[in-house]
């Protein structure tokens, strides 16, 4: 079961914020959620190699050859707060 | 006839015989929209301007005899596929505003081929919804029924064909979202092998499983449309360096002969009796065909469903931790400091399920639940593709309803996510194998929603859906309807 | 309490291609902002990364130069977190299946060569740099440098002392430059070092609490902050304190490491398998293709060193840091056939002129070929090694070639007979109390009369003549 702590921390986690009406809700549907997909744990996979792809394709690589990149002013076209030749942020508390 | 009701092949008859133009097809196809749009609302944006000037273009190609394979045709493109210089969203707030400079695959595709596009489509935000309601800009209403959901999350894609506002379109398929609403919507869908259609420029929610697909009027538009559609990209790391056939040649022939798997573990209990009753017809037609109808088992399907709701999150929660409000769409305009800045812009820009569908992934992946969920989920992911390898040993192509019920109602299981995702319980598990699949209409229920079929085949084997899609199509004379609107 | 010291470092190094990881940009430095960037690195949706080949063959090289077993099958995972130089909100890396692992290096420590672990080799994509206003709360963001290739190189918690880790880092460095594979530029960061240090009593097996140590961009830096690392921890030990698992920043100004406390709040960077990028598969045949492109490596050309020009190993050790300097050193030789004189010359004037103005071999104003000239000159007597000090300067200063500058001071030197026999007699004649004297039995004073003949002829006599002269004049 997950716990309400435990959605907070996920949830910082994931950058996301959930108000405290919400948070109930939220919790008990995770917990619906999980619960079903705690299912899997009939199986026994003991062995089984983990796949991670559909099709199994390997080395697919790049030739080292420069082509143009998008330049500054494209680069920022859609930032929301794009300054001079950057990206500007409020600033990182450290 | 109008033109905007045709198919493709028979489009592409008039357009060579000279009995009509594409600057004539695409007004007709805006004709439409004008009419039903306001009700149906497949679309999220428009490319009107585009689209005539395309058609335009088309139009003096075919004056130079310059006739490509879908010269003139207007193709609807689902909103998770980037446009250079159109506004690109997946249906979200977060990127209301993303101008992509550069175009996905598909759309290059598409463009070098002749169509003409006629606009972005709705789809549930990011793709993540079987319904098309969880788009931050509205829900799109079954053309059959405006009280009922489309299916999703490709809803726009699907009705936009289904209502004649387009000729063909372009949606994608994570765990069902062009079959099951294909299905739903009485069009032909189809989800490719993982790996036979660029995923490049397709806004990823789940990489592993992703894929790009058409929705038509008809099987032989389904093979039009994977002509242009597949192939080798060198841009995406899966795609699949393999031969592509010409899939018009599988359209017509005969299926005399192949053993068609019936799972039985898709045959269960709480099927809708109309669609039961729909498929036990369908597979009728299909052994009169001369298909000859085996038992087959998959018994990791129970899981499948599970699998999913680890796997597809769990990328997601990755996939979509690009969307910061840093480089590009929304950023919100109260920020205390950057933390407060990565807060807000979340969760202001993220709809509900989103969210949801976030928080679970991130918890799968988060510390100490990794092996429990992820890499379970992962382990038991290779025993259903085993199962697949297993049953296609046994025949041609697998044979399951596409949906377990025909549309629901708007808003029926919005607050209900578990019943919500059981609507994806039959196609999900060609997208855990990253074998094809395809949705082809199957009959009506009473009420007069469209019912659908699904066929499944091995790695790379769109040719044999097609093959018995076509025989199908060709033997059940379903009755020809269009939807009232 | 005695104390052993135990260090691991993990160093980034950029790797030098052409374009970035997983896109086509440029890696070049020093560009407009945001300007070497495309959607790929700037994380835009819906576009795909696809791997550089010589990202993996550079990787590769280093592997089989650090004695690492590459993996059949590696494969990237992504390391999720928030920051804004991150663009996609995960950096690509290698987590449960690097490249390679179980290398090693050999390091020359109590004049014993000790062995140092490599845990492993990685490849993975940098992050892009953020600036911070000084007078506003706001940072601004380069992408620049997102998705440049970096290797991790792990070690194995083998060193005992700062030094050995200087000495480690050292070794490393020098191997990824002969490689030509990073510029090794810490300045810039394009050779980066994390320190884990922690302490023990002697004889206790178990490790203790380790501080992980940042910003060091030096090998003087590193050995520092290490130093200073493992007195603090001392101090806390030996007062009853415990040491906190904790980064360090190393700052270079007060020379302390400080606490990031902020940094603190648990890491939890949820791994998985990147599923948009597929498996490398790695085959005997391309393992033996990258061994045979890999060039003579510093230990080995040490070793040849101190065998075919029987030089001492220190020497070698000099000349072999640095693979453009060996360049040097072998065409000086290979030009004038006096390894040892070359040596000599090289180690002597030629670095400190070059240090003096911190100044790259590559930039010497003195060509090998000069160089050698001048070596020549000496060994066939044509200007003594006295000269040779002031004609090598002026080559720095200038860039000429020796017997340019000779001709123009007629510096030659003076090895006719007669002539110098002339000049001893006008000094003998002008001394005749020194002269009495030495005949007297004062030996010491012969230096004197070399001197002043050394003086009558501004440096230019040969000195082995004049002493022979010297000598049979002087006896009367």
């Amino acid at each position: 079961m997950i716990s309400k702590q435990e959605v907070e921390y996920v949830a910082h986690l994931a950058r996301l914020e959930i108000d405290d009406a919400q948070k109930d809700k939220f919790t008990s549907q995770l917990n619906d959620i999980l619960l079903y997909i705690d299912k899997l744990n009939e199986l026994d996979t003991t062995g089984v190699e983990p796949m991670s792809h559909a099709i199994a394709v390997t080395n697919a690589f790049r030739e080292d050859r420069i082509v143009d990149s998008l330049g500054t002013e494209k680069s920022l076209a859609n930032a929301p707060d794009g300054r001079g030749e950057f990206f500007r942020v409020p600033k990182v508390i450290e | 006839m109008e033109l905007n009701q045709l198919t493709i092949h028979e489009l592409q008859e008039k357009i060579k015989n000279g009995q009509t133009s594409a600057t004539q097809v695409i007004e007709s196809v805006f004709n439409r929209i004008d009419v039903v749009e306001e009700r149906v609302h497949s679309y999220i944006r428009l490319m009107k301007d585009e689209a005539l000037a395309a058609a335009k273009k088309a139009d003096e190609d075919i004056k130079k005899g310059d006739i490509k394979p879908l010269t003139g045709i207007p193709v609807a493109l689902k909103d998770i596929v980037c446009t250079k210089s159109i506004t690109t969203t997946c249906g979200s707030h977060i990127l209301h505003n993303f101008v992509p400079p550069y175009d996905a695959t598909v759309v290059e595709k598409l463009r070098d081929a002749g169509a003409v596009f006629v606009g972005k489509a709705n789809m549930d935000e990011f793709a993540m919804g079987s319904s098309t309601e969880t788009s931050c800009f509205g829900v799109t209403r079954n053309p059959w029924d405006l009280t009922r959901i489309p299916g999703g999350s490709s809803g726009g894609s699907a009705t936009a064909v289904a209502a004649d506002e387009c000729i063909a379109s372009i949606g994608s398929d994570t765990g069902g979202s062009i079959r099951q609403p294909a299905a739903l919507c009485g069009v032909v869908g189809l989800k490719p092998t993982y790996g036979r259609v660029s995923r490049f420029g397709l806004i990823a929610f789940a990489s592993s499983l992703d894929q790009i697909g058409p929705f038509t009027k008809d099987v032989e538009d389904c093979a039009i449309m994977m002509n242009v559609l597949a192939g080798y990209d060198p841009r995406e790391s899966t795609s699949v360096q393999t031969e592509v056939p010409d899939y018009r040649q599988f359209v017509g022939k005969g299926i005399a002969g192949w053993k068609i798997g019936i799972p039985k573990e898709y045959f269960i209990e709480g099927i809708d009796p109309e669609v039961a009753a729909a498929i036990k017809k369908a597979i009728a037609v299909i052994e009169k065909c001369g298909g000859q109808c085996v038992d087959i088992s998959l018994p990791h399907t129970e899981y499948c469903l599970a699998v999913y709701y680890i796997i597809a999150p769990a990328e997601a929660s990755s996939n979509l931790a690009r969307y910061d409000g840093v480089k590009y769409g929304y950023r919100t305009s109260e920020a205390r400091d950057l933390l407060d800045m990565y807060k807000k812009t979340r969760t202001q820009g993220f709809g509900t399920e989103v969210k949801r569908r976030i928080m679970i992934g991130t918890y799968a992946l988060s510390s100490g639940y990794y092996d429990a969920y992820y890499k379970k989920a992962s382990q038991v992911r290779a025993l259903i593709k085993h199962d697949f390898a297993e049953a296609l040993k046994k025949c041609d192509v697998i044979l399951t309803p596409t949906t377990p019920t025909p549309a629901f109602k708007i808003g029926e299981k919005t607050d209900n996510p578990l019943q919500m995702y059981l609507s994806d319980l039959f196609t999900i598990s060609s997208n855990l194998a990253g074998i094809p699949g395809i949705s082809v209409p199957c009959g009506f229920t009473a009420a007069g929603l469209p019912v659908g079929m699904q066929f499944l085949a091995g790695h790379f084997e769109e040719g044999k859906l097609i093959q018995i899609a076509s025989a199908y199509e060709k033997n059940a004379n379903i009755e020809k309807r269009r939807p009232q609107l | 309490m005695e104390f052993e010291t135990v260090i691991g470092l993990e160093v980034h190094a950029q790797l030098l291609t052409n374009t970035k990881i997983f896109c086509n940009c440029s890696t070049k430095f020093g560009g407009a902002p945001n300007s070497h960037a495309c959607p790929v690195c700037l994380g835009m949706p819906g576009v795909l990364p696809v791997l550089n080949k010589k990202v993996v063959e550079f990787a590769m090289k280093m592997s089989l130069a650090t004695n690492c077993i590459i993996n059949k099958s590696c494969s990237f995972a992504r390391k999720n977190y928030f920051y804004p130089d991150l663009p996609k909100g995960y950096q690509i890396s290698q987590y449960a299946y690097p490249l390679s692992e179980h290398g090693y290096v050999f390091l020359e420590v109590d004049g014993a060569q000790k062995k140092i672990g490599i845990t492993r080799i990685h490849m993975e994509e940098d992050a892009g740099k953020l600036m911070h206003d000084e007078h506003n709360p706001v940072s601004y963001v380069d992408l620049n440098r997102a998705g440049v290739p970096l290797i991790e190189i792990v070690s194995e918690p083998d060193m005992r002392s700062p030094e050995e880790a200087a000495d480690y880092l050292k070794r490393l460095h020098e191997i990824l430059v002969y490689l030509e594979i990073c510029d090794g530029n810490m300045e810039e960061g394009s050779f980066r070092c994390d320190a884990n240090v922690s302490i023990r009593p002697v004889g206790q097996k178990e490790f203790g609490t380790r501080s992980e140590l940042k910003n060091m961009n030096s090998f003087r830096n590193v050995q520092r902050a290490l130093e200073y690392e493992v007195k603090r921890q001392q101090y806390i030990v030996e007062n009853g304190g415990n040491i906190v698992q904790e980064t360090r920043l190393w700052d270079d100004a007060q020379g302390v490491t400080n606490s990031m406390r902020s940094k603190e709040e648990a890491h939890d960077y949820r791994y998985f398998p990147d599923p948009d990028l597929v498996p490398i598969i790695v085959d005997d045949a391309w393992i033996e293709a990258i061994r045979k492109e890999l060039p003579e490596l510093p230990l080995a050309k040490r070793e040849r060193f101190v065998k075919d020009y029987q030089i001492p190993a220190y020497d070698a050790g000099v000349l072999t840091a640095d693979k453009a300097l060996s360049n040097y050193y072998e065409e000086v030789v290979r030009l004038c056939r006096s390894p040892k004189a070359a040596s000599n010359w090289v180690m002597g004037d030629v670095l400190r002129f070059l240090n003096e103005e911190k100044r790259d071999i590559r930039n010497c104003p003195i060509t090998a070929a000069s160089l050698a000239e001048m070596i020549s000159l000496i060994e066939d007597g044509t200007i003594s090694g006295k000269m040779a000090k002031d004609i090598v300067e002026k080559m720095y200063k200038t860039g000429s070639a020796p017997k340019a500058i000779i001709a123009e001071k007629g510096m030659v030197q003076i090895t006719d007979e007669g002539e110098l026999l002339k000049t001893i007699s006008a000094i003998m004649a002008a001394n005749p109390n020194q002269l009495g004297d030495y005949r007297g039995g004062k030996d010491k004073l012969f230096g004197f009369f070399v001197g002043q003949v050394m003086k009558a002829t501004q440096g230019k006599a040969n000195p082995q003549i004049v002493n022979e002269l010297l000598k049979k004049m002087l006896a009367g």
